[in-house]
């Protein structure tokens, strides 16, 4: 089976982030990055189907250098190979044009599969997966917290959540899947799957070799132009509600009633 | 050119949805500033019914009501949409930031080119031109997105924007449309939905109930769901909760989880990691139980009490149990 794993290099969810002097940008000195954490989800079950039916899990991602980082610790988890599309001219691009520098890798390569994390937690989209299904013309499945694929019957079933419950589709493969959190465990690298993966192949792509032109790629082809940042307001710590449990309990019933007004 | 804006409308169980209301408020807003008409779009199987309500707010109300389309998915909703395009398109689509509308609103934009902003928390105007604005990095920064398309879609988050009614309502029109649907529009089949009978969704509640690792077990959620219970609340947990298998991950609130804007959110025994306040620090009113006097929640707790909660909850629930029978 060939599996594709599509997957972004995300700052660190642990770190408070920080806006530059000016706040148009993110201070980027003290960040660490790490790989998308739904990206994790998607990595360990194109793992799983590799182990069930043979072939190979190979990572795409779409970043700076700095990405062949994340690349390297998809690989060091088990993916046999990457795919790295980096060029100054990607700078900007909104996630249509992400989705389509993506098909536009995956097109020249054989696939079963593609797989993807619900959302990368920076940007917090969610788009790039069902974008990249209508590009490539292949349904698609998001937010999956169970996937089994059934590679002689070509078909994939996976659960969603939806408000208020949950609902099992079916759709034939090849098919984009996109991970929800609940999928799996990822697995953690190894020692010996570390040393491995820093010779194991990655593919270096720009955008000139995927045939796609500059100007239709980066901020210049992107629809949705970026006009600055600003900061949330921001929350005051509010009182201390003094005094024993019980005291305090009847003074915040008291409150919820008088000033949050929902009694 | 007409300057439509359009909404999609959300429902469940025959009844719109009150984000529906919260597209529509935003809608007529936007209409106001670019002198456009607000038009809705109702799509499903036996939702012909739910269109009057729609009528009082749009001009026109698309009605695409045919048994393909019983259950949401992304193949068949987004033919019917495809449908409609072929007769009229908006300037403007509103869908709600809800999991089926961050579900199909990329592949629209995919399909038409359009320019699509995600998760939204709001749209104004910025110098004649439609600007909308959404959080990033956790909620650490908004960014102010302008749209370069003139097919511009957008998911607004549910409970931000406060419903106001039509001061006169529009009594618009209805117009059905037939969909042909062939093999290919239906090859994502659902084979089964589930409902969690009385639950309360995180993502549209307006008061959440929310227990982190000081809950000490799962036994203990019992006493956040007898206060849930009282105030009509959904129940949540933080991160080390649903990763200790307390709690399921459909009731996770943070940055990998759900981001919720309640008007109330209690957090109890939740200390309050960045992740957890990605998810949460947007609630209009914030209060802290926790015995620890250090937990960074209570920087941006309204209220805070530092005790023990299993000795503050149960209390709480008490009181307001009386206070709402009085």
């Amino acid at each position: 089976m060939n599996i594709l794993v599509c997957m972004k290099q995300v700052p660190d969810t642990a770190i408070a982030i920080r806006l530059d002097a000016e706040q148009k940008s993110i201070d980027r000195s003290e960040i660490t990055y790490v790989v998308n954490p739904f990206d994790e989800y998607a990595i360990e079950a194109g793992l799983q189907l590799k182990e069930k039916y043979g072939g190979e899990v190979t990572l795409v991602t779409m970043g700076p250098d700095r990405a062949d980082e994340a690349l390297r610790t998809g690989l060091a988890m088990g993916a046999d190979k990457g795919v790295h599309i980096s060029d100054p001219a990607l700078e900007g691009s909104d996630t249509l044009v992400t989705a389509k520098v993506l098909a536009a890798a995956i097109k020249g390569l054989p696939y079963d599969i593609v797989l993807c994390g619900k959302v990368a937690t920076d940007d917090n989209t969610g788009q790039v997966g069902p974008a990249l299904a209508e590009l490539l013309g292949i349904p698609h499945i998001s937010g999956a917290t169970t996937l089994e694929v059934d590679d002689d019957a070509k078909k994939a079933t996976a659960t969603r959540e939806v408000e208020g419950g949950f609902m099992r589709m079916e759709v034939p493969i090849p098919a984009v899947i996109t991970a929800e959190k609940d999928l799996n465990a990822p697995r953690y690298p190894s020692l010996p799957g570390i040393m491995k993966a820093k010779t194991k192949p990655v593919d270096k792509k720009d955008v000139a070799s995927l045939g796609m032109d500059p100007s239709s790629v980066g901020l210049a082809g992107s629809k949705i132009q970026p006009m600055g940042m600003s900061l949330p307001p921001v929350r005051e710590a509010g009182r201390i509600i003094e005094g024993e449990a019980e005291e305090a309990a009847k003074e915040l019933a008291r409150l919820l009633r008088a000033e949050v007004k929902i009694l | 050119m007409m300057r439509n804006v359009w909404v999609l409308a959300e429902h469940t169980d025959g009844k719109l949805k009150r984000v529906t209301f919260e597209l529509l408020t935003k809608g007529r807003e936007i209409c106001a500033a670019v002198g456009g008409t607000l038009c809705a779009v109702l799509i499903g199987s036996g939702v012909e019914g739910m269109a009057p309500d729609l009528q009082k707010w749009a001009s026109k109300v698309w009605v695409v009501d045919q048994p393909s389309l019983e259950n949401y998915t992304p193949d068949a909703y987004a033919k019917a949409m495809t449908t409609i395009f072929e007769k009229e398109r908006p300037i403007m689509l509103l869908l709600a930031a809800s999991s089926n509308g961050r579900d199909l609103a990329p592949k629209l934009a995919a399909r038409f080119d359009g320019a699509l902003a995600s998760s939204c928390t709001d749209v104004v105007m910025d110098g004649g031109r439609l600007v909308g604005i959404r959080p990033v990095l956790g909620e650490t920064a908004f960014v102010r997105v302008g749209f370069k398309s003139p097919l511009q879609i957008m998911t607004i988050r549910p409970n931000v924007i406060p419903v106001t009614e039509p001061e006169n309502p529009s009594n618009g029109t209805v117009e059905k449309v037939d969909v042909t649907f062939d093999e290919k529009d239906l090859r994502t089949k659902v084979l089964e939905v589930t409902k969690a009978a009385g639950k309360v969704e995180l993502t549209e509640a307006s008061i959440i109930v929310s227990g982190g690792r000081g809950m000490g077990g799962p036994e203990n959620f019992k006493i956040l769901e007898e206060l849930a219970d009282v105030l009509g609340a959904a129940v949540g947990a933080s991160r080390s909760a649903v990763d200790a298998g307390w709690r399921p991950h459909s009731e996770q609130v943070g940055q990998t989880g759900k981001v919720v804007n309640p008007t109330l959110y209690i957090a109890c025994g939740i200390s309050g990691a960045i992740q957890h306040l990605a998810g949460m620090k947007t609630s209009r009113w914030i209060v802290a139980i926790n015995k620890d006097p250090e937990a960074p929640i209570f920087k941006l707790a309204d209220f805070g009490i530092v005790a023990n909660l299993f000795d503050v909850v149960p209390k709480l629930a008490e009181e307001i149990k009386t206070m709402k029978t009085d």
